[in-house]
C-alpha cells in the first residue's frame, strides 16, 4: 500500500474509532478490515516516518472528529472510540517517536485522590487527553497524595489532573497541592474535576483551573500551551 | 385472512395481567348470567327479531319510553357467535407499509389517536417581564381555543402522519363547519383524513345513509371494491350500547350495514363506573364485557366471520362533579381487565390511553397520560386509541400535545420492547466484557456505538433540558413548527379528481390538487 494511502486509512479509522480489525466502526461492515493498530505498524514496517503517523494520521484526526461531535453527529462513545484509537496507535508510536527525538505535547499526571475509587470521569479525560496528542501517566485510583506528587517530579510533569467524585475525598485535592508547593513543583499547573467540584472550590485550595469535563480539560491544556 | 406482507411492527409485549385465570372465569360467568338473567334493552327490532330467531328470549319491555324489547342471551349461544368473530384483522392503509395486524393471541400494541373534539387549541410562546426586574423575563406559552372544523382535521391528519409513533389516526377533531350540513359530514370527514395522512382512518358515521358515499370514497382511494376489502383503509366505530345494557336503535342500524358492507368495525362501549357501570372493578368489567359480548354477537348474527373489534373505554366517575376520571388507578386497573378479557375470547382488543383531565399541555398532562400510555402499553391491547393529543378529557385537540404525546409514546414503546437476550447477543457480550476488563481504563463507552447505531439504545427526552428552566413548551413549540411545515402527502391528484366528480358533498377547501 502507498504511503499516502496508508495514512488516510489510518485517519478514516481514527474517525471510525477502530482500535483492532475485529472492531465495529462508526459506520457498518468494517469489521475484520485492518484497524489502526494493524495500520500503524504496517506503516512503521513500511519505513513511513513515526511523526508522519502521528501527524497526518493520528491526531489531525481527530479534528474531523471533533467537528462531528460539534455537529451533533457523534456521541461521546464515538469521540472516545476515537481517542482510544489515538491512544492504541501512540502506544505503538512512542518508542519510535522518542527514538527519533519527537517530543509529545507534554506530560499529563492524572489520578483519583486518596479514599476515592471513582474512575469513570477520570478515565474519559485521561483517554481524551492522550488521544489529543499528550504524554498522559495515568496513576488509578485511591492515590495518596505523596504518590502523586512523587509521580509529578519523576515524570517532570508540568500538567496535574486531580479527580474526586464524593464531597468526602475532594478536600483530599487540598493536601496534594500544598505538598506540590512543599517540594517546589508550584510550576506544575492543577486543574481539578469531578461532579462536587467547582471554580470557586478550585480558587479555594489553590488549583489552577476546575475543568467540568474532557473537552475543558483538552481547551485547558491548549491554553496552557498558547500562553 | 390473509397475513399481509408488509404492516407496521408494532410493540409485542409481554402483558401484564392483573387477573388470574379463576378470576377471568368468575368474570366471564358474570357477563353471562347478566346477559341471560337480567338481559339486555333492546331499542333496535331488526336486532331483537335477529336475536329471537337465533336462540335469544325477547320480551317486550314496557315503560322504556320508545319501542324496546328485552332480550334474554342463554351462554350456548353467546359462546357460539362470539367464538365465529375472527382472531386476525388486518387493517387497512394507503401506504401497505402502514397495514396494520391485529391478532387476538399477539399482544402486538399499536397506539394511535381519538375522539372527535369540538375544540382545538392552539400554542404561541409569549415573553413576560418581571415587574421587580426589568432583566428577568420568562417566556410562556398562551393557548388558543379554535371551533373544531374540516381543515383543523386536515391539519391533525397531517401532523398524524408526521408522528413516527402513531400507528393509526382516528379523527380527533369534530367537523363543525357551518356550509358542510349533517348529511355531508361523513364524507368531509374522511375525506380531510384519507387526504392527508397514509396510515389507517377510522372513525365513526354521523349519518347512516352516507356509508355508501364514504365506501365509494375508500374504493377509489384502494383501487376497487375487492381492494378495499383486502385492504380496508377505513374502518368503522360503533358505540352500540347506552351503558347499562342499553342497545340503542340507530347505531345499531349502522352496525348492520357495516357488516353487510364487509367492512371492519369497533363495538365499542364506554360505561362510567360510579354512575352508568358499577365503580367496583368487579362490577365494571362484568358489566362492560357483557355490553360488548352483545355487540360482537350481533355482528356475527349478521355475518360469521365478520372482522370486529372488541372496544373497551371503561372510565370512572369523579364523584365531586360525575365528569369522566382519567389518568387515575381505576382507568388501569378496568381497562387492564377488559384487555385480558378480550385475549380470553380470542378477539382484537380496542383501548384507551393518555387522556387527562389538563386542560393545557404541562406537568398535569404529562403525568395523566404517562400514567395511562405505560400501563395501558402493558396490557397488549392490540389498538390503543385516544393516546395523541388529547386535552380536558376528551374535548380538545392540542397539536403541541399531540407532539408530547409521540414523544412519551415512543419512550413507553421502547420500555415495552421485548428483551434481546439469546445465545447470540450473550456470546456478544461476554467477548466484550473480557476485552474490557483486559484493557487499561475497563470502560465499556466505545462499545456502546452498535447498539446505539442499530437503534436499541433510547434517546434521551427530546424536549428535556439540563438547565434549572424547564423548556419542554418553548422546545415543543420549535419542533411542531418545523413537523407542521414539511410537506403533505396527499393523495394523487388524478385521484382527488375522481373523488371530486363521484362523491358529492365534499367542500371544495379539502382539495389539494389545484
Amino acid at each position: 500500500m502507498e504511503k499516502q494511502e496508508l495514512l488516510e486509512k489510518i485517519a478514516f479509522n481514527v474517525v471510525q474509532g477502530r482500535i483492532e480489525a475485529e472492531d465495529e466502526g462508526f459506520d457498518e461492515g468494517l469489521e475484520d478490515q485492518p484497524a489502526v493498530t494493524e495500520l500503524v505498524n504496517q506503516a512503521l514496517d513500511q519505513g513511513v516516518s513515526p511523526s508522519e503517523i502521528l501527524v497526518d494520521g493520528l491526531t489531525d484526526s481527530m479534528n474531523v472528529v471533533g467537528e462531528k461531535f460539534e455537529k451533533g453527529e457523534y456521541l461521546i462513545p464515538d469521540m472516545l472510540a476515537a481517542a482510544e484509537a489515538v491512544g492504541a496507535g501512540m502506544d505503538i508510536l512512542t518508542p519510535h517517536l522518542l527514538k527519533d527525538g519527537v517530543e509529545s505535547k507534554g506530560r499529563f499526571v492524572i489520578a483519583t485522590v486518596i479514599g476515592d475509587l471513582h474512575d469513570i470521569g477520570k478515565n474519559i479525560v485521561s483517554i481524551m487527553i492522550k488521544g489529543a496528542g499528550y504524554d498522559v501517566i495515568d496513576l488509578g485510583v485511591d492515590v495518596p497524595a505523596d504518590k502523586i506528587v512523587a509521580a509529578v517530579k519523576e515524570h517532570n510533569a508540568p500538567y496535574l489532573g486531580l479527580s474526586a467524585l464524593l464531597t468526602t475525598t475532594m478536600r483530599n485535592m487540598q493536601e496534594v497541592i500544598d505538598k506540590l508547593k512543599e517540594e517546589g513543583l508550584e510550576n506544575t499547573k492543577v486543574c481539578i474535576g469531578g461532579a462536587p467540584t467547582s471554580p470557586e472550590f478550585a480558587s479555594e485550595i489553590g488549583a489552577d483551573a476546575h475543568c467540568a469535563d474532557a473537552f475543558a480539560a483538552i481547551d485547558w491544556l491548549k491554553a496552557q500551551q498558547a500562553a | 385472512m390473509t397475513e399481509p406482507d408488509t404492516f407496521r411492527q408494532g410493540t409485542v409485549v409481554k402483558p401484564y395481567e392483573r387477573l388470574n385465570a379463576e378470576q377471568i372465569e368468575l368474570l366471564d360467568d358474570a357477563s353471562m348470567k347478566i346477559l341471560e338473567e337480567t338481559g339486555i334493552w333492546c331499542y333496535n327490532m331488526r336486532a331483537a327479531e335477529l336475536f329471537a330467531a337465533n336462540g335469544a328470549r325477547v320480551e317486550d319491555e314496557p315503560g322504556a319510553g320508545a319501542p324496546c324489547k328485552r332480550v334474554y342471551f342463554p351462554p350456548a349461544m353467546v359462546r357460539k357467535y362470539i367464538a365465529m368473530a375472527p382472531s386476525k384483522i388486518v387493517l387497512g392503509a394507503r401506504d401497505p407499509q402502514n397495514r396494520l395486524l391485529l391478532d387476538a393471541e399477539v399482544p402486538r400494541v399499536y397506539f394511535g389517536s381519538g375522539s372527535e373534539t369540538n375544540v382545538w387549541l392552539e400554542t404561541e410562546l409569549e415573553e413576560f417581564q418581571s415587574t421587580s426586574d426589568p432583566k428577568r423575563k420568562l417566556t410562556a406559552p398562551r393557548y388558543t381555543e379554535k371551533r373544531g372544523d374540516a381543515l383543523l382535521l386536515a391539519r391533525a391528519a397531517r401532523l398524524g402522519e408526521q408522528l413516527e409513533h402513531l400507528d393509526f389516526f382516528i379523527r380527533p377533531v369534530n367537523v363543525q363547519d357551518s356550509d358542510i350540513s349533517e348529511d355531508d359530514h361523513d364524507v368531509n370527514k374522511f375525506f380531510a383524513c384519507l387526504n392527508n395522512i397514509t396510515k389507517h382512518v377510522q372513525a365513526g358515521l354521523t349519518t347512516q345513509n352516507s356509508l355508501n358515499k364514504v365506501l365509494k370514497m375508500a374504493e377509489i382511494v384502494a383501487g376497487g371494491s375487492e381492494e378495499l376489502r383486502q385492504n380496508p383503509v377505513v374502518s368503522f366505530i360503533t358505540c352500540v350500547f347506552k351503558s347499562p345494557l342499553q342497545m340503542v336503535e340507530d347505531t345499531t342500524d349502522k352496525v348492520f350495514d357495516i357488516v353487510e358492507a364487509g367492512m371492519p368495525l369497533v363495538i365499542s362501549s364506554s360505561p362510567q363506573g360510579g354512575s352508568s357501570a358499577p365503580i367496583q372493578e368487579a362490577g365494571m368489567v362484568a358489566q362492560i364485557n357483557a355490553e360488548i359480548l352483545a355487540g360482537v354477537m350481533l355482528t356475527q348474527l349478521i355475518k360469521p366471520g365478520a372482522p370486529v373489534l372488541y372496544g373497551s373505554v371503561a372510565v370512572r366517575a369523579r364523584l365531586d362533579d360525575l365528569h369522566d376520571l382519567y389518568g387515575c388507578p381505576e382507568f388501569n386497573q378496568y381497562n387492564n381487565d377488559t384487555a385480558q378479557m378480550a385475549r380470553h375470547y380470542k378477539i382484537p382488543c380496542y383501548s384507551s390511553s393518555g387522556v387527562g383531565n389538563a386542560s393545557t399541555p404541562g406537568m398535569q398532562a404529562s403525568f395523566e397520560k404517562v400514567f395511562t400510555h405505560l400501563y395501558m402499553g402493558l396490557t397488549g391491547a392490540q389498538y390503543i386509541h385516544y393516546s395523541f393529543g388529547l386535552l380536558e378529557r376528551t374535548n380538545t385537540f392540542c397539536p403541541l400535545q399531540a407532539l408530547l404525546d409521540n414523544e412519551q409514546v415512543g419512550l413507553v414503546k421502547h420500555c415495552l420492547r421485548p428483551p434481546k437476550v439469546d445465545a447470540e447477543s450473550i456470546e456478544e457480550v461476554r467477548k466484550m466484557i473480557t476485552k474490557v476488563m483486559k484493557s487499561s481504563h475497563r470502560l465499556f463507552t466505545r462499545h456502546t456505538r452498535k447498539a446505539t447505531h442499530a437503534g436499541e439504545i433510547s434517546e434521551p427526552y427530546k424536549f428535556g433540558a439540563k438547565e434549572q428552566q424547564d423548556g419542554v413548551i418553548p422546545r415543543a413549540v420549535a419542533e411542531l413548527a418545523k413537523v407542521e411545515a414539511r410537506p403533505g402527502k396527499h393523495l394523487p391528484a388524478e385521484l382527488q379528481a375522481k373523488i371530486r366528480a363521484e362523491v358529492p358533498g365534499i367542500v371544495d377547501r379539502l382539495f389539494t390538487d389545484k
